[in-house]
């Protein structure tokens, strides 16, 4: 378990080896708190829907999950797609408001950025992974929690390195966006070089 | 065709670039471009689901109301993304354990949902189908420079076919197993968009901290 919490937190992280949400991983690190939020915002996504996702997947969508209603041949796997994005966005929804009405200080921290996670394909490229390399439910939560921690570690990391990149005299045309894409090849090389902690 | 139709086709590939400019649909842009074949696979999928979630959209861009239309959107484009995926498993199905989650991530990559929510949904089908296929057409042209790159140097072949003779197998090539790494995508991609900006200079982001002093030597740039 804790080799399988590593690997998804350093070796296999979502960002900066499978490029998943390097979109909103580029746009939203201008400043380190703004990282910081996005970070936990994604933490708490990415382990609340992948169990979820896994229970929906097994419970619903895999071929012969109808078996007990004398429907043995059904598969509906072929909806995980539009079943995971829905999954998503409810679940976002319903943390929002959970959020604001138990805990308030973090929801006014959090509220801009779980919108955007929706559409993070951090999100649902998780829950997909889970299903592809078929993660047993315990495996999915520390999946879950591994790999959102992982995230948020790199987005965290890449907005400190760029607020003091700010004041580097870089060349014009390597201003901005070309910048960023070198920092983050770096920072996947060192975190490439995480292969092998944790196994056993 | 009138010059403004071929406008919406022709300016997302090089001048308003979905990839190296407007910073979309990067995730996938990286994942698949170990091989050519990989990503021309990977173009061809974006390219339909992206023209014809343009088509489809902006077919019923006055009956979506504003409440909903990003849940409607999305539905769109996901029923589109698995008609792909399930043709890709029927006829090539090998191609789509290569692609594993990526097919599948078309549903959340931001080309697609960017110009259905900037462009399909204010303008007739015929320029939004244009407009899709012209950023298709631009996130190909760079996931295939990107691809030809990693495969011709990673490995020393295009499309599976040995161009370079591998020192291995009696050659002279040694293959650059750092191209066919995550880190390379990003250093390619990286200096892409600087050779981009230092030949369109337009697209150069402004200095957060310009120099005063040295003003004269800026203007002499």
């Amino acid at each position: 378990m804790s080799d399988l919490f590593l690997r998804a937190l350093l070796q296999e992280n979502l960002a900066l080896s499978f490029f998943l949400g390097i979109c909103t991983f580029l746009a939203v690190s201008k400043r380190v708190d703004t990282a910081l939020g996005l970070g936990l915002a994604m933490i708490l996504v990415q382990s609340v829907t992948i169990p979820i996702n896994h229970l929906i997947f097994n419970g619903l969508l895999i071929e012969g999950a109808w078996g007990w209603a004398g429907l043995p041949e059904v598969d509906l796997s072929y909806l995980k797609l539009i079943c995971f994005i829905g999954v998503i966005a409810a679940i976002v929804q319903i943390l929002e408001m959970a959020l604001d009405r138990f805990v308030p200080l973090l929801h006014q921290r959090l509220g801009v950025f779980l919108p955007l996670i929706t559409v993070n394909c951090a999100v649902l490229g998780g829950s997909l992974f889970m299903v592809d390399r078929r993660y047993s439910l315990p495996e999915s939560v520390v999946y879950g929690l591994g790999s959102g921690i992982g995230w948020a570690l790199a987005i965290i990391a890449f907005a400190a390195i760029r607020e003091r990149l700010r004041y580097a005299d870089s060349p014009a045309g390597l201003r901005g966006l070309g910048m960023a894409f070198i920092v983050t090849g770096l920072m996947s090389m060192g975190f490439s070089a995480f292969v092998g902690v944790g196994a056993p | 065709m009138t010059p403004e139709h071929r406008k919406y086709l022709t300016a997302p590939l090089i001048d308003s670039n979905p990839v190296t400019l407007q910073i979309l649909g990067i995730c996938s842009a990286l994942a698949v471009t170990t091989s050519m074949a990989t990503a021309l696979t990977m173009s061809i999928a974006l390219t339909v689901v992206l023209t014809a979630a343009s088509a489809l959209i902006s077919l019923i861009r006055r009956h979506l109301p504003s409440s909903i239309r990003l849940v409607l959107q999305i539905t769109i484009i996901a029923a589109l993304v698995i008609v792909a995926d399930q043709i890709l498993r029927a006829y090539a199905f090998e191609m789509s354990q290569r692609l594993s989650v990526f097919v599948g991530l078309i549903v959340t990559n931001c080309i697609v949902l960017g110009r259905a929510e900037t462009f399909a949904m204010r303008n007739p089908v015929w320029p939004s189908v244009l407009d899709g296929l012209g950023n298709g057409l631009g996130y190909s042209l760079v996931l295939m420079i990107v691809a030809a790159l990693r495969e011709g140097f990673g490995a020393g072949a295009l499309f599976g076919v040995q161009l370079l003779p591998l020192a291995s197998e009696g050659g002279w090539f040694t293959p650059l197993g750092f191209m066919l790494l995550a880190p390379s995508a990003f250093f390619i991609l990286g200096l892409m968009i600087w050779a981009l900006r230092t030949g369109r200079p337009a697209q150069i982001e402004p200095d957060a901290f310009p120099r005063n002093d040295t003003g004269a030597e800026e203007a002499g740039r």
